[in-house]
């Protein structure tokens, strides 16, 4: 973490891709930052750059210009070999896909990270145990993913995703694959990740999703066109949702 | 509400309160900020209307006063009635589009950043929504409500995304 507190600090980001006439700005002047803690709801059509963005802050691609600091430290900038113990470490990726590991059960997929990170067998079946557990898999440690539902297998992506404690959990379209009781099921885990403290920043088409983040930002032709603070702007009062006659 | 009340009369007699109780149940968070006078106040104009009839019952010490509310036949064709209609709420989308229109053909205002404006208003009804849906267990008849509360202010954000994309796209619409 830095002086600031942001877990996150982007500084007049751009990311190009194609040449000439092809050429597109994915991402076109960016400006971020992200306390500790917070949960971040990125929202936009497809194509605004917002998949982009999140590689960028997650060390999986390289910006054209401008600065990207995780954790106080520039990554964009540091070598391959850095930015692999990076993503193995300091970030946490969740994919719509989820992208396990079809031959391991969940609770391998979920030791892997640990064990890849150096971390001994041990400590990874402790940490992967308490995880699964935590997110309401006990039962299915011993499954494979695809004796998994999609809701149970997001979760256990996302275990795989926190495993290491990264400093800040990047998700792309978490709940694009699943219907609304799996959605439930990973928004409660979200929920329970923020109130642990987790910096989480979400990519989504989900209003749903989105409503749930303390912080939406809306992105349009790889710009911010919008960034709203939700949390403690509502009410919390319910009676305005219904209307019900006499 | 007054449909309601008379539909959980059909089977049974009821007392007031208990009848409060239950909508209560079913409306779940919701309900919450039901108050007891509007239970009362509906069976006493259902009364007036000859739908059901009240008997003072013997009252308990707690709660002397007690009423045990009964369908008439005129209740209970009403109760059917109710059931067979197909009405549902219309969605009030009309005037937002007009003010956007208006505010255009006008230029009072930027019709985009009216979208905006209502977005986050929307988003942060679905937050409280969304919330509460949260919390409610997954058996819960309550929770189906706020789903279905959820799921219209989803389609809502979605209108005013397209009312954005078109809006933003052509700048010389009326």
């Amino acid at each position: 973490m830095d002086e600031s507190g942001d877990v996150l600090r982007v500084r007049d980001l751009y990311k190009e891709h194609g040449h000439h006439e092809s050429l597109v700005r994915a991402v076109d002047g960016i400006d971020l930052d992200v306390p500790t803690g917070q949960m971040l709801a990125v929202m936009g059509p497809s194509g605004c750059g917002k998949s982009t963005l999140l590689h960028l802050l997650g060390g999986l691609e390289r910006p054209t210009d401008g600065e990207v600091w995780l954790a106080g430290r520039r990554i964009d900038t540091i070598s391959e070999r850095g930015l692999a113990r990076l993503r193995r470490r300091a970030v946490g990726f969740v994919f719509q896909a989820f992208h396990l590991v079809e031959e391991l059960s969940a609770a391998e997929n979920v030791e892997l990270p640990v064990l890849l990170a150096g971390g001994s067998p041990r400590a990874a079946r402790r940490r992967a145990a308490l995880l699964l557990e935590r997110f309401g898999l006990a039962d299915r440690a011993r499954h494979l993913p695809w004796q998994l539902s999609g809701g149970q297998r997001q979760r256990v992506a996302i275990a795989r995703a926190v495993a290491n404690r990264p400093h800040v959990l990047l998700a792309d379209e978490p709940t694009g694959n699943l219907d609304t009781t799996a959605t439930l099921d990973v928004l409660r885990v979200f929920e329970d990740l923020r109130a642990a403290g987790q910096t989480l920043v979400i990519v989504t088409h989900d209003e749903r999703v989105a409503a749930t983040a303390d912080r939406l930002i809306s992105m349009r032709d790889g710009m911010f066109v919008d960034d709203t603070r939700l949390a403690g702007s509502t009410t919390g009062r319910l009676d305005g949702l219904i209307r019900l006659e006499d | 509400m007054q449909d309601a009340l008379l539909a959980m009369l059909a089977k049974e007699p009821s007392y007031g309160y208990h009848l409060r109780t239950r909508l209560r149940r079913a409306l779940g968070p919701l309900g919450e900020s039901m108050n007891a006078g509007q239970v009362y106040v509906a069976l006493t104009r259902l009364e007036k209307a000859g739908l059901i009839v009240s008997e003072r019952a013997d009252g308990l010490p707690e709660r002397p006063d007690r009423k045990m509310y009964a369908l008439t036949p005129a209740g209970q064709q009403r109760v059917a009635a109710w059931l067979a209609e197909v009405s549902w709420p219309k969605p009030d989308l009309a005037d937002f589009h007009l003010k956007l229109t208006t505010a255009a053909a006008a230029r009072l205002a930027d019709p985009v950043e009216l979208v905006a404006a209502q977005r986050r208003e929307l988003m942060r009804r679905l937050r409280d929504a969304q919330h509460a849906a949260l919390a409610e267990p997954d058996d819960s008849t309550a929770g189906l409500l706020l789903e279905g509360v959820v799921l219209r202010l989803q389609a809502d954000l979605r209108w005013l995304a397209a009312c954005e994309r078109a809006w933003s796209g052509d700048e010389n619409r009326i």
